[in-house]
């Protein structure tokens, strides 16, 4: 939080608008992940969402929600500082979004379609690493770097190959060991799970879930189905009405806000075991 | 069988020939072509360029022909039209598509243009062939200066630009991400394509450009997914064709684009039908 920074009106100047639970704590508390005060973007005048006020706390597995067009790969591409909030501001780990932070590992949405067949699994983990680098300086360790990542998520085996040519699922993988090289503090990732069928998504969600276990990691996924994240999610980022809130699992799995989030009826569905699911209702 | 090839045209003093000075212009010239398409080459496939080629030779045209226009020189004419066309082709549009609409308007201009001023400058048909067409045992020492300065200058940016090129080309967003400046690298790479295209068309002409640019590392890439792998066997594969293409030329004499183009095409051709099984298995990958 930046109290001095009075020229900007967006930003609370005044501690008591701030909330509590930041008000509260000291420098030495843990940093947000995430913090959007007054945020809103736009594409050419016209607003995606606005008034983003929430903070996301450091070392969870956070899910993103919200129909199609809602934003959410906009939200990320805030947080990634590829585009400039209209109003208000960004922080992610304690400073303002920008561009090309080393401590943040994205993984964009479709990104096997748009890589093709041109390039291998192992050469484009290389590129997580290397790909910003000017000249022809040689890095050492790159290669065990490249190794760790992909040992990470399991993908030696077909790493050699040609990214076209692997399963949707071993994709994701390539993609995610792209974005795990430098061993970032927050992951983001658009959609790991689009067009990957059931067993993949399982795989999917368990290698981020351990990843997220054995790292130090915060993770934002965006999905379009809770269900395979549910039982593993610390908080949900959900766009309703043209505004992103940040809730706890308990608050936002709830039949009447997921309904009208959708916009379709749905149902949540504990049961007996203790599992908890959301459905459309038919 | 020796009247049957004096027939076609047989030349019995072509080891002679082969050994005239004009010859080593010949060789050096297109040997530095050669090098220049190939280390782009990787690129050029990558990032979908394919027609951008083949567009910044027709580009030149007008750049070449208008220099003979005014007496000035059609290397000049045609380095000026290229890198012209290739930063208006790069402001014009971002996206692969948009490009395309962009590269075809400016092309069809273009090629307007040629035709107006080939027409007035009647006295010099042979640029106009040289351009369309290409004529290697025409290249002059001047040319091959400037070949290698333009041989060299890709060569350096490539050096410092390589890897950010690579990542931009094959994903633009994670690029975006890491802070690349996409847009900026994308015209980068449009201009090296220009000034390969300017040596390029010198060699092969504008209409058979797309043989030394986008043939070779296409092939290339059958054989391997590898940047480093693609630009080297791309580049061998070019020097395959500038060279056997001036030899079976001189044993014909025949014009050399012709053989340039058979052995490039034939390379290609080759790789197609050499690597077909390992493409088909791999397009449907088992899990
Ligand atoms: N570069 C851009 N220029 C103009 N408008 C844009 C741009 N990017 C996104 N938009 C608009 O912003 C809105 C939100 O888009 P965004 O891609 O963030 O949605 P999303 O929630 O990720 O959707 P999906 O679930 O389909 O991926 C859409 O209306 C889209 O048309
Ligand atoms: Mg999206």
């Amino acid at each position: 939080m930046a109290p001095d920074a009075t020229g900007d009106p967006s930003v609370p100047s005044d501690p008591a608008e701030l909330p509590q639970s930041i008000a509260e704590s000291g420098p030495e508390a843990a940093v947000p992940a995430v913090s959007l005060r007054h945020a809103s973007v736009a594409f050419s005048g016209r607003t995606v969402w606005s008034e983003g006020n929430f903070d996301i706390p450091a070392g969870g597995l956070v899910c993103i929600i919200g129909p199609n067009g809602s934003g959410k790969t906009t939200l990320v591409r805030l947080l990634l500082g590829m585009i400039p909030p209209a109003t208000g501001t960004v922080e992610v780990l304690g400073a303002p979004a920008r561009r090309g932070n080393p401590r943040i590992g994205y993984v964009p949405q479709r990104f096997g379609d748009a890589v093709g067949e041109a390039i291998t699994g192992r050469d484009l983990v290389r590129l997580g690493h290397t790909g910003s680098r000017w000249g022809l300086r040689k890095d050492s360790g790159v290669e065990e770097e490249v190794d760790a990542a992909l040992a990470a998520v399991e993908a030696q085996g077909f790493a050699a190959k040609r990214l076209a040519t692997l399963s949707g699922g071993q994709q994701q993988r390539i993609a995610v060991a792209q974005a795990l090289v430098g061993s970032p503090d927050l992951l983001v990732l658009d959609e790991p799970l689009a067009n990957l069928d059931l067993r993949n998504q399982r795989d999917v969600v368990d290698l981020l879930v351990t990843l997220r276990g054995e790292r130090q990691v915060t993770m934002l996924v965006v999905v379009h189905d809770l269900n395979p994240f549910l039982a593993y999610v610390s908080g949900i980022v959900y766009l309703l009405d043209g505004h992103p809130h940040y809730g706890e699992v308990s608050d936002v799995v709830d039949a009447e806000l997921l309904t009208h989030l959708y916009g379709t009826s749905i149902q949540v569905i504990r049961t007996a075991t203790g599992d908890l699911y959301t459905r459309a209702r038919t | 069988m020796t009247a049957l090839l004096a027939d076609i045209g047989y030349q019995d003093n072509w080891i002679e020939v082969l050994g005239a000075p004009f010859m080593r212009n010949a060789f050096l010239g297109g040997i530095l072509v050669a090098l220049a398409g190939g280390m782009i080459g990787y690129f050029v496939v990558v990032r979908g360029g394919e027609f951008a080629a083949h567009a910044l030779g027709h580009i030149g045209f007008p750049g070449a022909t208008g220099a003979v226009l005014l007496g000035l020189s059609p290397t000049l004419g045609l380095g000026v039209f290229c890198v012209a066309g290739a930063l208006v082709i790069g402001a014009l549009g971002h996206r692969a598509r948009e490009q395309a609409v962009a590269t075809g308007t400016v092309l069809a201009f273009a090629t307007g243009l040629g035709i107006l001023f080939a027409s007035l400058a009647t006295r010099n048909t042979s640029t106009v062939t040289n351009v369309l067409f290409g004529n290697l045992l025409a290249v002059s020492s001047d040319q091959i200066v400037v070949f290698v300065i333009v041989a060299g200058v890709i060569a350096a940016v490539l050096v410092v630009v390589g890897r950010p090129l690579t990542l931009a080309s094959v994903s633009p967003e994670v690029a975006a991400a890491k802070g690349l400046p996409v847009r900026a690298l994308g015209i980068c790479f449009l201009v090296l394509m220009a000034l390969a295209t300017t040596v390029a068309v010198q060699v092969v002409g504008t209409l058979l450009l797309f043989a030394l640019l986008v043939t070779p590392p296409a092939a290339a890439l059958r054989f391997s997914a590898r940047p480093v792998v693609v630009c080297t066997l791309g580049t061998a594969f070019g020097l395959v064709s500038v060279v056997l293409g001036l030899v079976v030329s001189v044993m014909f004499n025949l014009p050399p684009s012709f053989f340039v183009v058979t052995v490039s095409t034939v390379i290609w051709m080759v790789a197609m039908v050499a690597t077909r099984e390992r493409h088909r298995s791999a397009e449907s990958p088992a899990e």
